[in-house]
């Protein structure tokens, strides 16, 4: 069931560093274990990292928060979610110091606009990850950036003081038990021409942040956002690939790509979280509901029923063909 | 004459407003009937938000000066020539911010002037709306002298400059906002076609 049918080169890892962040938050360093550099990557890239926990293969993304010029190694930090499908938790309770994982190459799929005249970031807890590479990337460029950084409180928030004093007036955060909130409307009307805006975290945050800037006027190429969807959960259903002449069975808690994944098919992804498109794949026919839950396709197209995302789509229903 | 599918050559639309903190119009000649034409589907309080330059030209003593102060924009301006508004547009978006959108109406000369200065100022390309209305006169650059030639009605047309005879092209730099010119006799000097009118 671990056999990956993913034949794109991979990168093996040796964990070298695990810190406790905040109670929930840990940073892991990830060095490569044949001590060749790593790839370069720009800020805003993720990678996904494959955990084997016995019989599922776990494939997670998360951002690249180090210095994208860093090649001898590479931070990511996780949030311990106790609610999601166990890749957080099998990277806070199982993976420690010493530990081998496998990472992809670099992707990035929330860059930096180099033509903006000013980057406005928005991060909210986690979602502080890629600003993080961003920022130091922007930094070193001398490009005019700010950050303004939502989390719950003091104690809870990813590195505070490390932004505050590397970043100083450039960061704004604003904590939640104490009743701050960013004043995203003044913030907004206030930003010089050529503003480019980028927003990580909450989808709730998010949606509030982009809405809130289109309902100023902004144009939608300024707009940035980067939102990794876990695969939801769901009743188990079965899935004809057509090309591959296979029946498979998709459990509850199993996304429709890991199931096609286990049966030894070969599918494209990157993000693995509904966002990039990689993994559209064609409807041949189905009769049932199609679950999209991706944030890829248009409304027109999740109403067509002619293409879901594996990565995040599910299934009720008698029967779904897909042309795989 | 003219060479077909050059991708350069602008596309124009007609205006239509948008959401916005502040809308910056600047018109010339009929192409302050895009302005009125876009006032009939606009939102109550849309003008509150919105400051016109206007220059008449061609259209002067058609009364469009009094049909847009109809519209009780924020701020209304108008002036003798494109040349002399410019300057004031630079100013405006000196102390613009972001939902501020650009809308251009008129001639081909004056809407590429605008949007010279619109971009060196940082304005996103999807906040300017362009509709072209009036004159097809072009204002071309002459290739050889770098000199520019405004209101160009033929084809072929002489550089006001060099003296050159120029064949206009569809070909369009969005750096100056000029069509480009060309030498039509370069091989055989004097042997140039006579200047027929070609836009109106």
């Amino acid at each position: 069931m671990t056999k990956s049918a993913d034949r794109t080169p991979k990168i093996d890892v040796r964990v070298t560093q695990i810190v406790d962040v905040t109670s929930e938050i840990k940073r892991f360093r990830f060095e490569p274990t044949d001590g060749k550099p790593l790839p370069v990557f720009a800020g805003g890239a993720h990678v996904v990292v494959e955990m084997e926990d016995g019989d599922t293969l776990r494939r997670n993304p998360y951002s690249l928060m180090s210095s994208p010029g860093a090649t001898d190694a590479y931070n990511i930090s996780v949030r311990r979610d106790p609610g999601g499908r166990g890749g957080s938790m099998f990277m806070h309770d199982r993976v420690t110091v010493g530990s081998l994982l496998r990472l992809s190459h670099p992707v990035n799929l929330f860059p930096i606009d180099r033509r903006a005249r000013k980057h406005l970031l928005f991060a909210g807890g986690i979602g502080i990850t890629p600003t993080l590479a961003m920022m130091s990337e922007l930094a070193r460029y001398g490009d005019a950036f700010e950050l303004n950084y939502a989390v719950r409180s003091e104690n809870d928030g990813a590195y505070l003081d490390q932004l505050r004093n590397t970043y100083g007036k450039r960061v704004s955060i604003y904590r939640d038990d104490q009743g701050e909130q960013i004043p995203l409307t003044t913030l907004l009307a206030a930003q010089p021409l050529g503003t480019h805006l980028y927003v990580c975290g909450p989808g709730g945050m998010m949606n509030w942040v982009l809405s809130t800037a289109e309902g100023l006027g902004w144009p939608a190429q300024n707009l940035h956002s980067e939102r990794f969807l876990a695969p939801p959960s769901g009743s188990p259903y079965e899935v004809r690939l057509a090309a591959s002449d296979l029946s498979i069975k998709v459990g509850p808690h199993q996304s429709m790509l890991e199931a096609i994944e286990a049966a030894g098919v070969d599918a494209p992804y990157l993000c693995r979280g509904g966002a990039c498109g990689q993994c559209e794949t064609r409807v041949i026919s189905f009769d049932g509901t199609l679950l999209h839950n991706d944030h890829y396709l248009t409304d027109d197209e999740h109403a067509g029923g002619q293409k879901v995302m594996p990565c995040v789509s599910r299934f009720e229903g008698r029967e779904l063909v897909l042309d795989r | 004459m003219l060479v077909e599918g050059i991708k350069s050559r602008p596309i124009y639309s007609p205006l239509v407003a948008r959401t916005g903190t502040l809308h910056l119009f600047m018109a010339d000649g009929e192409g302050a009937q895009a302005i009125l034409d876009l006032a009939t589907t606009a939102s109550p309080g849309f003008f509150e938000r919105a400051h016109i330059c206007y220059i008449p030209r061609a259209a002067a003593g058609r009364g469009f000066e009094s049909a847009l102060q109809a519209l009780n924009p924020a701020a209304f301006y108008v002036g003798p020539t494109v040349a002399a508004a410019l300057p004031r547009l630079a100013v405006e978006l000196a102390n613009a911010h972001m939902g501020t959108q650009i809308y251009l109406a008129g001639t081909e000369g004056m809407i590429g002037q605008a949007m010279v200065v619109a971009l060196a100022a940082g304005v996103d390309q999807a906040s300017i709306q362009r509709e072209h209305r009036g004159s097809e006169a072009r204002r071309v650059q002459c290739v050889h002298c770098k000199g520019i030639t405004e209101d160009v009605t033929t084809q072929p047309a002489k550089c006001a400059h060099c003296g050159l005879m120029l064949l206009v092209r569809d070909h369009y730099s969005r750096r100056i906002g000029a069509f480009q010119g060309v030498c039509v006799d370069a091989e055989m000097p004097g042997t140039a076609p006579d200047p027929e009118e070609a836009f109106r």
